[in-house]
């Protein structure tokens, strides 16, 4: 059955979106959260339940499919936007979610990534990024920081770690946002506008794995020091942050610099407006990677921008098709060309 | 017409008796050429063509409107479009000869492809090169750089042998037309989607010999086709995956490298029990192997090469237009038992013709896809059909039927994720009756010959052309109590299998490998005497050689 979105105007609450699945994540881990947050998402977009589809792979995080009530495949590990783009392909009309790890996305399903990235079908994909691979123990991610000691670094990772926001602006995604596991309303807000973005919308949440890699998050999402270190961004807000927002971001020569206000305003200050819509991308590829200690951490959505859907292209390229041939059934096209006749 | 000239040769695995009055190959090197001696090819036979000579002028001198090359016009025929002029002169042009006597080589750089094409090696011709130029070191040099240049090419671009395929002589009544291979089995797909009143999702990757399946398809956007080019095998599979789950009829195409890198997907389909066709174009291996050559050694991974117990479904065509046929049966079969299929293919059959007689209206088996059609409130992701064990193939937008399906064991009826002993147990063998109990659908296994005595032969896949001219040769040449059966399903067989078999002294099961499916027979029926020949050279059987091989069986 193809769906059209558009009809849909479905009146559901969170609970409808609660599994009879028993939630089996570690007591206080952050995949809690998301899954709330995502109930609460999913009931205010106005779809009738069959008509979405959550796509995972293998991982803690990939469990969450078994949770939210609709239609979901839990696939395999890495593979999760390969099947969903299958999913999209066919019937452009779902609203297609992929949940995902740090593991299964960046490391195994890279190269999916990548390429979903490029090809930007309209569906989500929310990377639960806790550093680590919660699910087989506490080994290296592609995500784990330098120095931090895993299973399999056990004197400290030696490795160079993926930036996954840089990566997916740097293999052309249209909408890229960032959230901490502990900030509800800006999770909830940043799901309503990956679901209104036409395209790939790839969200990274910072979440808290409790057994391996607890508090990895901490500096930048702690009650004490979130002010401080992270930087909210909102489509035409200056990017200002801080405690009492006594902070703000400038351009100087190449570079961005996090200078203090001292008492001007924003504007007199020189400090960028942020623009999510900003086609080109050097400026969101530059906010995405904003690291502590001498800058904030951008958080929210930090870029979205409009750009062809793959699916709708593939489905008008075959409507253009079908009304120009004369081809009315297999029939048609198998006695098309030389044909013979015996008997 | 003026300024043509050209000149036949036969190449015979047996002795030659005349030249033939119709070819199955034309070298052509400009468009006049092509016009004066097309008539001289066989229906589907081939064309290697230099294409940098279809110029306008050249065209227009021969009195072409358009381009034989670029338009329709050849379409029942396998064009090679080489840039033969311009490759020759570049692989020339440290020798410092003129223009026209590089043009001139070009004829070697087409020797050079045809040698590729029907698997000859190019010592010969050097060493004849050599005795006729020995004193012309420059004109040798010239000869043997276009031969190779020539050679190269089609090694490089992976050129396909044509095969010559010999149709039986008393073809039914019908409408007819050529079609190869791997065309006929995206028809095939096309076909089943139409009868199942479903969309057509093909999600592939490129690759020797299967890639014309994906490219058919991709032109068949008028017949609604959703084709996928992904970024690799895995993604191919696993976008076929999510197809199937929201209720197209999926495929995916292949030949050996990709096929293993989707058997953890295919796993996960036959777990998940989602209707889903692989079509491996079998290439000789392993690994890259010989990429355009033929054989049959896929068996054994398309039957087994999945982790964990995880059966499906196993066929195999047997001409270039049964093709169309066994892909339709294999969407058809896949779809009504909610399971994975695995239909072999090979690089014979892909870039072989046949003529195929075009089913007409109604001819082809219904297609019934198994959907609940009482209250959701009473289904369940895994309640199945009593008979069949089927699961019922519900898809995003069935309001009511919300699921979740993945890889991790579910419990029975439910679906439920569950470790339970005892039920992963009884899944694994629900799994199994479900692909044993597609036996008791399947179209009878058939006897050529003697129905029991002596000797059965046995082949499978693409070896039936071959077999079959040995047997009947045989049987007219007086042989008796020898019989003939052919295997397009392979996973489950036939269920009158066992009975054929058992009623031969002994078996000799022919196949292009160091004999699969003769093991995999040995398995089932360990109480026969099984016999087999296997030729693993990445070409196909011919007549003689079966032919001697049943003898010496038979007087062994
Ligand atoms: C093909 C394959 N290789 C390896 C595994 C084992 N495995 C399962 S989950 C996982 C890592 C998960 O890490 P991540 O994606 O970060 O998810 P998390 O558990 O941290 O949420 C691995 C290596 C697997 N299931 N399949
Ligand atoms: S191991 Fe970590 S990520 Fe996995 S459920 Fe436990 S706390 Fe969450
Ligand atoms: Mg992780």
């Amino acid at each position: 059955m193809q769906t059209d979105v558009k009809e849909n105007k479905a009146e559901l609450t969170k609970k409808d979106f609660v599994s009879d699945q028993s939630v089996r994540w570690c007591p206080g881990c952050g995949d809690y959260m998301i899954l709330a947050n995502m109930q609460k998402a999913f009931a205010r977009m106005g779809h009738e339940k069959q008509n979405f589809v959550n796509v995972s792979g293998i991982g803690c995080s990939s469990r969450i499919t078994y949770y939210l009530d609709t239609y979901g495949v839990h696939s395999i590990h890495g593979r999760a936007l390969a099947v969903a783009s299958g999913v999209k392909l066919a019937n452009p009309g779902l609203n297609v979610w992929v949940f995902t790890g740090d593991g299964d996305c960046m490391a195994i399903g890279g190269n999916h990534f990548i390429h979903a990235c490029r090809r930007n079908l309209d569906m989500n994909v929310v990377i639960f990024n806790n550093r680590i691979y919660g699910m087989t123990k506490g080994q290296s991610s592609p995500t784990t920081p330098p120095g931090l000691k895993t299973k399999t670094a056990p004197d400290g990772s030696i490795e160079n770690p993926f930036n996954i926001g840089d990566i997916a602006i740097g293999a052309g995604a249209t909408f890229f946002a960032r959230v901490p596991d502990n900030n509800h309303q800006l999770m909830e807000e940043v799901m309503m506008q990956a679901y209104h973005h036409k395209g790939t919308s790839v969200i990274e949440v910072l979440q808290n794995c409790v057994i391996f890699t607890d508090g990895i998050h901490e500096q930048i999402t702690g009650n004490d020091t979130k002010d401080d270190n992270q930087l909210l961004l909102e489509h035409g807000k200056p990017m200002i942050y801080g405690k009492d927002q006594k902070f703000g971001l400038k351009v100087n020569g190449m570079r961005l610099e996090a200078v203090p206000l001292n008492g001007n305003t924003p504007e007199s200050a020189g400090v960028l407006v942020h623009d999510v819509h900003d086609a080109g991308s050097q400026m969101h590829a530059a906010l995405v990677k904003l690291q502590l200690p001498e800058f904030p951490v951008a958080m929210g959505v930090i870029r979205s921008v409009e750009a062809p859907q793959y699916e709708q292209d593939v489905h008008k390229a075959i409507e253009r098709a079908r009304s120009k041939t004369n081809f009315k059934s297999v029939n048609d096209l198998f006695h098309s060309g030389n044909t013979w006749d015996i008997g | 017409m003026g300024g043509v000239s050209s000149f036949q040769i036969q190449i015979g695995g047996t002795e030659i008796y005349t030249p033939g009055d119709k070819v199955d190959v034309l070298v052509v090197m400009n468009p006049a050429a092509l016009k004066a001696n097309l008539g001289f090819l066989k229906p589907g036979g081939t064309i290697i063509a230099d294409k940098d000579s279809f110029n306008t002028r050249n065209l227009k001198k021969a009195d072409y409107d358009t381009n034989p090359l670029e338009d329709d016009s050849l379409n029942d025929y396998h064009v090679f479009r080489t840039p033969a002029t311009s490759l020759t002169r570049e692989a020339l042009k440290d020798l410092g000869l003129e223009n026209q006597v590089m043009t001139r080589s070009k004829n070697m750089f087409a020797l050079g492809v045809v040698n590729y094409l029907f698997s000859r090696p190019l010592d010969n011709i050097i060493v004849f090169l050599e005795k006729k130029f020995g004193k012309k070191p420059v004109m040798l040099q010239a000869n043997r750089l276009a031969l190779e240049a020539g050679y190269n090419f089609a090694v490089s671009t992976e050129l396909m042998g044509p095969s010559i395929i010999i149709p039986p002589a008393n073809l039914p009544k019908g409408t007819y037309r050529n079609i190869d291979g791997n065309t006929a089995a995206a028809w095939g797909l096309l076909a089943a989607a139409e009868n199942s009143g479903k969309k057509l999702s093909l999600c592939s990757y490129p690759i020797t010999p299967a890639s014309e399946i994906l490219h058919e398809l991709s032109a068949r956007k008028d017949m609604g086709a959703i084709v996928f080019q992904a970024e690799d095998e895995i993604a191919a599979v696993c976008a076929a995956v999510g197809a199937a789950f929201s209720g197209n009829l999926s495929a995916t195409t292949t030949s050996g490298p990709g096929a293993s890198l989707k058997t953890e997907a295919m796993g996960l389909a036959v777990i998940a029990e989602l209707p889903l066709v692989l079509i491996n174009v079998q290439r000789a291996g392993p690994s890259t192997g010989l990429p355009t050559k033929t054989e049959q050694s896929d068996l054994y991974q398309a039957l087994y090469g999945r982790h964990g117990e995880a059966p499906l479904v196993v066929m195999a065509a047997s001409s270039p237009d049964d093709c169309f046929y066994y892909s339709y049966m294999a969407a058809k079969i896949a779809m009504e038992n909610t399971t994975p299929v695995v239909l072999l293919s090979d690089s014979y059959l892909s870039s072989g013709t046949s003529p195929w007689r075009i089913p007409e209206n109604g001819e082809l088996p219904d297609i019934s896809v198994p959907k609940f059609d009482k209250p959701a409130e009473e289904w369940k992701p895994y309640l199945r059909q009593p008979d069949s064990l089927n699961r019922y193939w519900m898809s995003p937008g069935d309001k009511g039927f919300e699921h979740r399906i993945g890889g991790l064991e579910k419990q029975e009826i439910t679906g439920n994720l569950t470790y339970e002993p005892q039920n992963h147990e009884k899944m694994t063998k629900i799994r199994e009756a479900k692909i044993e109990g597609i036996a008791g659908k399947l179209p009878k296994q058939k006897v050529i010959g003697a129905a029991s005595g002596k000797l059965l032969v046995v082949g499978w896949g693409s070896t039936h052309g071959a077999i079959n001219t040995a047997v009947i040769e045989l049987l007219e040449e007086g042989g008796k109590d020898i019989g003939y059966t052919h295997f397009n399903y392979i996973n489950p067989l036939p269920e009158n299998t066992e009975g054929i078999l058992g009623s031969f002294e002994q078996i000799l099961v022919c196949e292009l490998n160091n004999g699969q499916f003769v093991n995999y027979l040995r398995a089932k029926f360990p109480g026969l005497n099984f016999k087999q020949f296997n030729k693993i050279q990445g070409q196909p059987f011919f007549t003689s050689e079966i032919k001697a091989a049943i003898i010496n069986t038979l007087t062994e």
